[in-house]
C-alpha cells in the first residue's frame, strides 16, 4: 500500500527556542487507522500541527526532518492548500464556532474546501446519517451543545471537507466513556467503509488501541515505540510506562 | 415640566438620536474590522475623509452623481484591499498594539494622501436631500437627518443579510469566532479581511457622504472616529448591533445633556460628555453593553 503521510525524523520548536520535537518517524499507508499515543506535554499537538503546517500560526516551526503528504513536503504549503487535498485536521478541545449553529459549524468545512451548494447537501446528510444527534441539534448554537455533540460536530465539519486523511487531536478529551466509545465507532465505520486514513492521537490509550490497527508512542517529543495496536495493548508494562499507567 | 418643555426636551432627543445614527455608522466601520481580525482600525476616519474628498471633487468637476458615487465606491474597494495587502498580511500574528500603531500611522498616509490627490479647501456637498425641517405631533424632525438614518438604516439591513445568508458572510463569522480554527478549517483568512476592509470602505463611504453634507468635506471629518471611539466603548468593540444602540443613546444624552446639564458647566459639554459616559461604561462594564466577555480557553 502506497504511504500518504510520512514523518522523518522531525524536530520542532515554538518561538524559536521552546523544543517540542526531537525526532519523531512516523509513516502511514494509505487505508491505515493509525493511533498517536503519549502522555501529556509528549508532543502529540505539535506533530498533528505540524502536519497540517499550522506550526507558524503559534510562532512554531519545524527545525529538522520532513514531513511529507501524498509525497510533497507539507511546509511548502498553507494548512487550508492542505486540506482542499485531502489532509484535513481536527483540532485538541474541538474549537467549534460556538456562536454558529451546528449546521453552519458543518458547512464551514465545505466552504474552507471550497464546495458548491448541491455537495453541501449531500455532505450534510452523511454526517447526520453517521451523527444522527446532530441533527436533532441543527440549529443550536455549538457553544450551547454538550462537549459530545461539539465533538461529533468538529469531526462533522472535517467530514464536510470530504478527507483522505484525516487527523484527529484527542477526540475522548473530557468525554464519558460512552460517548466516547460512539465516536470510535464512527471513525471504524468511515475507516472500514469508505477505507479514510486516520491519524488519532490519544491519551486515552485503551480505547485507541481497541480500534486502531497500529499506533505509535511517543515520549517528551521522541518516537519511542510502534507496532500492532493488539500487540501493544497486550503488554501492560508499556501502559505502565510510556502511558502513565492509564487504566484501562 | 409643562407641556412645551416636554415636547422641547423630545425634540431634542429626537434630533440627538439622528446624530447618533451617524455615530454609529462610523463604529460599524471599526465592528467589522475588529470582529475579523482584531485590529482597532483607527484609519477609520480617514477613509470617511478620503471617500467624502473624492466624492465630492468628482462632483465638483462635472461627473454625475451616480457615476461619482460608483467611482468612489470602487476607489474605497480598492482602497480596503490595498491596505490588507500592504499593511495586514505582513504584520499578521503581530501583537494588537503593533497592527492598532500600524493603523494610526495609515490613517496620516491617507490623509496625506488625500490633501496631495485633492487639495486642502473645505467642500459644500449637496446630496439633493431637503433640509427642511417638518413637523410630527409639534416636534419639528429635520429631513435630512432623518434620511440619513434611513440611509443608514438600510445600509446596516444590507452588511446583515449579507452576513446571515451568504458563504462569504459566514465564513466571516466563522473567523470573528474563532480565528485560528479557521485558519485550520481551510477558509482563506485573506481573502475574507480583503472583503472585511472593503466592506468598511463602502461603510466609510455612506458615513462621509453624509456626515460631508451635513459639516462640509473638510479635514476634520476624520476627527469623527473620536466620536466613535465612546460609541465603541459603550457598545462593545465586537457588536453591530452594540454600535447602533450606542451611537443612538451617545446621540441623544449628550444632547440632552448639553441642554440641561450644560448650563451648570457654562456649556460646551456636548465635546466631552460622550467620554464621561464611556469612562463610567469602562469602569463598571469593560466589555460593553454588548461586547462579548472573553470566555477563558480552559
Ligand atoms: N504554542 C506553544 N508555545 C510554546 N510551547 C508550546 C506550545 N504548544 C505546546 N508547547 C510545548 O510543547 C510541548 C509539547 O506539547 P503538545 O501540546 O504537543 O503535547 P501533547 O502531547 O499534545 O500534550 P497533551 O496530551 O497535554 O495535549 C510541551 O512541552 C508544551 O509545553
Ligand atoms: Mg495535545
Amino acid at each position: 500500500m502506497s504511504v500518504l503521510l510520512e514523518f522523518r525524523d522531525v524536530e520542532a520548536s515554538y518561538g524559536g527556542a521552546i523544543a517540542a520535537l526531537h525526532g519523531v518517524s512516523l509513516s502511514l499507508a494509505e487505508g491505515e487507522f493509525a493511533a498517536l499515543l503519549g502522555a501529556n506535554g509528549a508532543g502529540k499537538t505539535t506533530l498533528l500541527k505540524a502536519a497540517s503546517n499550522l506550526l507558524p500560526a503559534e510562532r512554531g516551526r519545524i527545525s529538522a526532518g520532513h514531513i511529507l503528504f501524498d509525497g510533497q513536503d507539507v511546509t511548502a504549503h498553507d494548512p487550508g492548500d492542505h486540506l482542499r487535498r485531502g489532509l484535513v485536521p481536527v483540532l485538541e478541545g474541538r474549537r467549534c464556532f460556538k456562536n454558529l449553529t451546528i449546521e453552519e459549524n458543518l458547512i464551514t468545512g465545505a466552504i474552507g474546501r471550497g464546495l458548491r451548494r448541491t455537495s453541501i447537501a449531500q455532505g450534510l446528510e452523511q454526517v447526520y446519517d453517521l451523527f444522527p444527534r446532530l441533527k436533532e441539534r441543527r440549529k443550536v448554537a455549538a457553544g450551547l451543545t454538550s462537549g459530545g455533540e461539539q465533538q461529533m460536530a468538529a469531526i462533522g465539519r472535517g467530514l464536510m471537507a470530504r478527507p483522505r486523511l484525516f487527523v484527529l487531536d484527542e477526540p475522548s478529551m473530557g468525554l464519558a466513556p460512552l460517548v466516547v466509545t460512539e465516536i470510535f465507532e464512527a471513525l471504524t465505520r468511515l475507516n472500514v467503509e469508505t477505507g479514510l486514513t486516520l491519524l488519532v492521537a490519544e491519551q486515552n490509550s485503551a480505547v485507541a488501541l481497541k480500534h486502531a490497527h497500529n499506533a505509535t508512542v511517543i515520549e517528551n517529543g521522541r518516537s519511542v515505540l510502534q507496532g500492532r495496536a493488539a500487540d501493544l495493548a497486550a503488554r501492560s508494562d508499556i501502559r505502565d510506562s510510556y502511558l502513565g499507567g492509564a487504566s484501562v | 415640566m409643562d407641556w412645551f418643555e416636554l415636547l422641547f426636551a423630545a425634540e431634542v432627543a429626537v434630533g440627538g438620536l439622528l446624530s447618533g445614527v451617524m455615530y454609529a455608522l462610523v463604529a460599524i466601520g471599526f465592528v467589522l474590522i475588529y470582529k475579523t481580525s482584531g485590529v482597532l482600525n483607527f484609519a477609520q476616519g480617514a477613509m470617511v475623509l478620503f471617500a467624502a474628498l473624492t466624492f465630492v471633487n468628482l462632483v465638483e468637476r462635472g461627473v454625475p452623481f451616480w457615476v461619482s458615487v460608483a467611482v468612489t465606491l470602487a476607489a474605497m474597494t480598492a482602497l480596503g484591499f490595498g491596505i490588507e495587502r500592504t499593511v495586514l498580511r505582513p504584520l499578521a500574528n503581530r501583537s494588537p498594539m503593533t497592527l492598532f500603531m500600524a493603523t494610526l500611522g495609515l490613517s496620516y498616509v491617507i490623509e496625506g494622501a488625500a490633501q496631495l490627490i485633492w487639495g486642502t479647501q473645505v467642500h459644500r456637498l449637496d446630496l439633493g436631500i431637503s433640509n427642511a425641517p417638518f413637523e410630527v405631533w409639534g416636534i419639528f424632525i429635520s429631513t435630512f437627518d432623518l434620511v440619513a438614518a434611513a440611509i443608514a438604516a438600510a445600509l446596516v439591513a444590507a452588511l446583515t443579510a449579507f452576513f446571515r445568508f451568504t458563504h462569504t458572510g459566514l465564513a466571516f463569522r466563522a473567523v470573528a469566532d474563532d480565528q485560528f480554527a479557521a485558519l485550520a478549517v481551510g477558509l482563506r483568512l485573506d481573502r475574507i479581511w480583503a472583503t472585511v476592509w472593503a466592506a468598511a470602505g463602502v461603510v466609510a463611504l455612506v458615513a462621509g457622504l453624509l456626515w460631508g453634507a451635513r459639516l462640509g468635506v473638510q479635514f476634520s471629518l476624520s476627527l469623527i472616529v473620536l466620536k466613535a471611539l465612546p460609541v465603541l466603548v459603550l457598545g462593545g468593540f465586537d457588536s453591530i448591533l452594540g454600535a447602533i444602540v450606542a451611537g443612538l443613546v451617545i446621540g441623544a444624552t449628550e444632547k440632552l445633556a448639553e441642554v440641561y446639564i450644560g448650563p451648570f458647566f457654562g456649556g460646551g459639554i456636548e465635546g466631552w460628555f460622550a467620554y464621561a459616559v464611556a469612562l463610567i461604561v469602562l469602569l463598571v462594564r469593560p466589555s460593553g453593553l454588548f461586547g462579548q466577555k472573553r470566555v477563558e480557553r480552559y
